[in-house]
């Protein structure tokens, strides 16, 4: 029954604001707040005319959308692993953070948005150079993360696995990893928020095809209710993705004694 | 062997790499230059009058962004967190305006502000308000009801109880939210100078050397100088945590509010 109110509460205010927000823009006739119907209208237009597309798909979801989505997930996986993988042997080692600790520190503060030039000179205007660029920017909270993930087995099961002679790999994928895991999953949110951002720029400024694109030709073309829903949807997609991890993460952390209890 | 000494190790070793790779030619000194060049280009850099005043535009724009995130996060923050209704009825709202990154609405911004300091300044304050917002909000969420009600029986109202409990409790978690929002502001304050084509700012500057003469050691050095700040900052905001909360449990405090604020940056 409570949890049932909260979810009216909650989607009451929500359509309330997009209904103030509704009669406001109607209201105000401005040309650069359209009202969310002609927004919705908009965006059904845009990637739902069937005319020459398939799926009831348009162009604009095969050329842009699509693309766009291959180039993050191509990027962030990529950082993913990598991240996971230096990270854990990192954490294990007991000097190789001495090492490149302060390194990573400095690489991590870099503002990656504005080494874009120069992936742009390395890897030229190419699909690579967003994929670089996503990997770039998204694999230091998962790769730090994942440190310090792997240093917080505890002594108690490092000792158990030593004393029962757990063979090396057994250790790391049965033990070492799920420990780790919360925190590697607080990374992986992080980078997947940095690779959406580095995927907009990327694409505004290098390639000529996705959403960053369509946002700054939609601009070019003063189209303002296009750049609206070129806007929602990157902020559907921002929740989808986020929601989609935290699934992934409930379920991959569903032993987790704390989690469970305080369901 | 000491942990400095190696320390210095790694670093000195990944500069000589990059030195070396760079005059054995196996990397284009046009396409990555060597640090010794970048550095020395850094130098120089903070020497023009030019770029130090692109770099004040910047830090500027950035610390206004961020002053205005505080005045506006922390009351709002406050009152949709402490009133329960008002919490979970305001909930899914916040969750669907969070996710839009702050670049994708660049163009937009644009088109109603221009290109000069308020868009970037409106852009990173956008960017900058969610962290400390989500913070407060969160840490009011998980504040143990025990001391709550230990303080209503005491007779405390709710005033007082929000000044003496719930605000000692959220501060912290509000802290490591503004160092957060800190290091967003910087790079979105960057970003937007470089994509909205500002006249001012390093966003500029960097731009601007790409495009005419394609200087990339220029490009680094001033990326790296922009780094350079981000790091300074977030470590002042660090030790200045440790000192003022040192009696929370920091590592707890800083898990929680990373994991909430992970969708924001």
């Amino acid at each position: 029954m409570k949890r049932l109110t909260g979810f009216v509460q909650r989607w009451t205010v929500f359509v309330l604001a997009v209904v103030i927000w509704q009669f406001a823009a109607a209201a105000a006739n401005h040309p650069f707040f359209p009202t969310p119907l002609a927004i919705l209208e908009q965006c059904r237009q845009l990637w739902f005319t069937t005319e020459s597309g398939s799926f009831g798909l348009s162009d604009y979801v095969f050329e842009d959308v699509l693309p766009s989505l291959a180039r993050l997930a191509t990027g962030w996986v990529i950082a993913v692993v990598l991240g996971v993988s230096i990270g854990t042997a990192l954490g294990r080692s007991r000097t190789g953070m001495q090492y490149v600790g302060p390194l990573m520190a400095f690489f991590r503060t870099l503002p990656s948005p504005a080494l874009l030039p120069v992936f742009i000179i390395i890897f030229g205007l190419t699909e690579t150079m967003g994929v670089a660029l996503i990997v770039f920017g998204a694999i230091w909270p998962i790769l730090l993360n994942t440190v310090d993930g792997v240093r917080s087995v505890d002594a108690v099961k490092t000792e158990t696995a030593r004393s029962f002679r757990t063979p090396r790999t057994q250790w790391v994928t049965m033990v070492v990893l799920p420990a780790a895991l919360p925190k590697i999953f607080a990374g992986l949110r992080l980078s997947l928020s940095i690779a959406v951002i580095l995927m907009v720029i990327a694409e505004m400024v290098g390639v000529t095809n996705g959403i960053g694109y369509q946002l700054i030709f939609a601009k070019s073309q003063f189209d303002i209710t296009t750049l609206w829903s070129w806007i929602v949807l990157l902020g559907i997609l921002g929740y989808v993705l986020n929601l989609a991890l935290l699934a992934v993460e409930r379920r991959a952390l569903r032993w987790q004694p704390t989690r469970a209890a305080r369901r | 062997m000491r942990p400095f000494v190696r320390n210095l190790i790694g670093l000195v070793g990944f500069f000589l790499i990059w030195e070396g790779a760079v005059r054995l030619g196996l990397v284009e000194a046009e396409f990555l230059p060597p640090p010794t060049s970048v550095a020395a280009r850094m130098v120089e850099l903070l020497g023009t009058q030019e770029f130090l005043r692109d770099l004040i535009a910047t830090v500027l724009a950035w610390l206004i962004a961020v002053g205005l995130s505080v005045v506006v996060a922390v009351p709002v923050g406050l009152l949709l967190g402490s009133i329960p209704a008002v919490r979970t009825s305001t909930r899914l709202l916040i969750e669907f305006l969070r996710p839009i990154p702050p670049v994708a609405i660049i163009p937009l911004v644009m088109i109603v502000l221009g290109s000069g300091p308020d868009a970037k300044i409106f852009l990173a304050f956008y960017a900058s308000v969610w962290p400390i917002l989500f913070n407060i909000i969160y840490a009011l969420d998980e504040i143990d009801p025990l001391l709550l009600d230990t303080a209503r029986s005491f007779g405390n109202g709710r005033i007082r109880t929000l000044a003496t409990v719930a605000l000692p409790h959220a501060a912290p978690f509000a802290f490591t939210g503004l160092r957060l929002s800190a290091a967003i502001a910087l790079i979105v304050t960057v970003s937007t100078e470089y994509l909205a084509g500002s006249e001012f700012g390093v966003g500029a500057f960097i731009i601007d050397v790409a495009t005419t003469i394609g200087a990339m050691d220029q490009v680094l050095a001033a990326t790296v100088v922009v780094g350079f700040i981000g790091y300074l900052v977030n470590e002042a905001l660090e030790r200045l945590g440790r000192r003022i909360f040192g009696w929370s449990d920091t590592v707890r405090t800083e898990n929680a509010a990373l994991a909430q604020t992970a969708g924001v940056a």
